[in-house]
């Protein structure tokens, strides 16, 4: 092994040096790559694509969409929730990976929007299922409240602790 | 042809087989289940009539106690007229043709009729429920129909009291 040849971190000068717990580098990294996964579900999904899109690029925050529940940290629910949806998002979020995050985008997912009282087919809010981390009001929310709302996540991300279990 | 042509050429092929004409806008006639694959195959193959596209089928309850209906509305790409076909359905025991082999069309329509109004369409090749779960009971679409509390565990109604 010519270990004598790689230069100490130190001298590489300290621009390159971080130093922090290791918490905080942890939180910091999944804060800003939370990748998302790409289902919509009724009108909130065009909202969804059109903030995924040039103008409002969700990749300048890190986000990018991810077509296997495996590989995505965030669901976003984007649109009305059926029964017949909804036992296809618990089985999908359980799919996911930990740790992992759900937000409720629009009317129709927080509440069952305008469905809530004749809706015979509709779940009237996905937190019934699964657990929601941030909730989106509008009908549908503009790109701009989508984003408020996923900076707000990541936030919340930040804000974390992973390795010593504190929220 | 003209409304009163095409309902005389049916009348005079299928005596007594119209019980109630009228124009709604369109011109339709009432008819009995019981002839309806045969003469829906006639109307289309018929060289005066030739009622080759079947642009709708739709369920209908008029409401309580009432008998349920089925509708379908044709038309003729070459000679352009409309007829529309109304045939009444025992609420109790809801059963019609199909004509799914005939317009093939039909085949979602009548499946979604199905699931929303529970009119069963005999001889049809895969009657299924088309939008809601296998497992659903009951006719939504029905006037008499209660939305259910829960579904698989799944309150339904807003107030979860
Ligand atoms: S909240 Fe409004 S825009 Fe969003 S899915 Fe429901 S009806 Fe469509």
């Amino acid at each position: 092994m010519k270990e004598a040849n790689i230069p100490a971190p130190a001298t590489t000068g300290g621009d390159n040096i971080f130093i922090g717990t290791l918490d905080k580098l942890i939180s910091w990294a999944r804060s800003t790559s939370p990748w998302y996964f790409q289902f919509g579900l009724a009108c909130c999904a065009i909202e969804m694509m059109a903030t995924a899109a040039s103008r409002h690029d969700l990749e300048r925050i890190g986000m990018m969409p991810r077509s296997s529940p495996r590989q995505a940290d965030v669901m976003i629910v984007s649109g009305t929730v059926t029964l017949k949806m909804a036992t296809r998002i618990e089985r999908l979020y359980d799919q996911m990976a930990e740790p992992k995050y759900v937000i409720s985008m629009g009317s129709c997912a927080t509440s069952g929007g305008p469905y809530w009282q004749h809706g015979y087919h509709v779940l009237k809010g996905v937190d019934q299922i699964v657990p929601v981390d941030v909730y989106i009001p509008g009908c549908p929310p503009r790109p701009e409240s989508l984003l408020e709302g996923l900076l707000k996540l990541q936030e919340k991300i930040r804000n974390e602790k992973p390795l010593s279990g504190k929220k | 042809m003209t409304a009163a042509e095409i309902k005389s050429l049916i009348s005079g092929k299928f005596a007594g087989i119209i019980r109630e004409d009228g124009e709604d806008p369109n011109p339709f006639i009432v008819i009995d289940s019981g002839r309806w694959a045969t003469l829906a195959r006639w109307m289309k193959a018929e060289k005066k009539l030739l009622l080759d596209s079947l642009h709708c089928v739709t369920g209908y309850d008029p409401g309580a106690e009432q008998a349920l209906e089925v509708r379908y509305n044709l038309f003729s790409m070459t000679h352009r007229h409309w007829l529309e076909i109304r045939i009444a359905v025992d609420r109790e025991e809801p059963q019609v043709p199909s004509v799914e082999k005939i317009w093939r069309t039909a085949d979602w329509q009548e499946r979604e009729i199905y699931d929303m109004y529970g009119i069963r369409f005999i001889g049809h090749r895969d009657l299924r429920r088309i939008l809601l779960e296998d497992d659903w009971e009951g006719w939504p679409l029905r006037k008499d129909y209660v939305t259910p509390r829960t579904y698989r565990g799944m309150t339904v109604p807003k107030d979860k009291r």
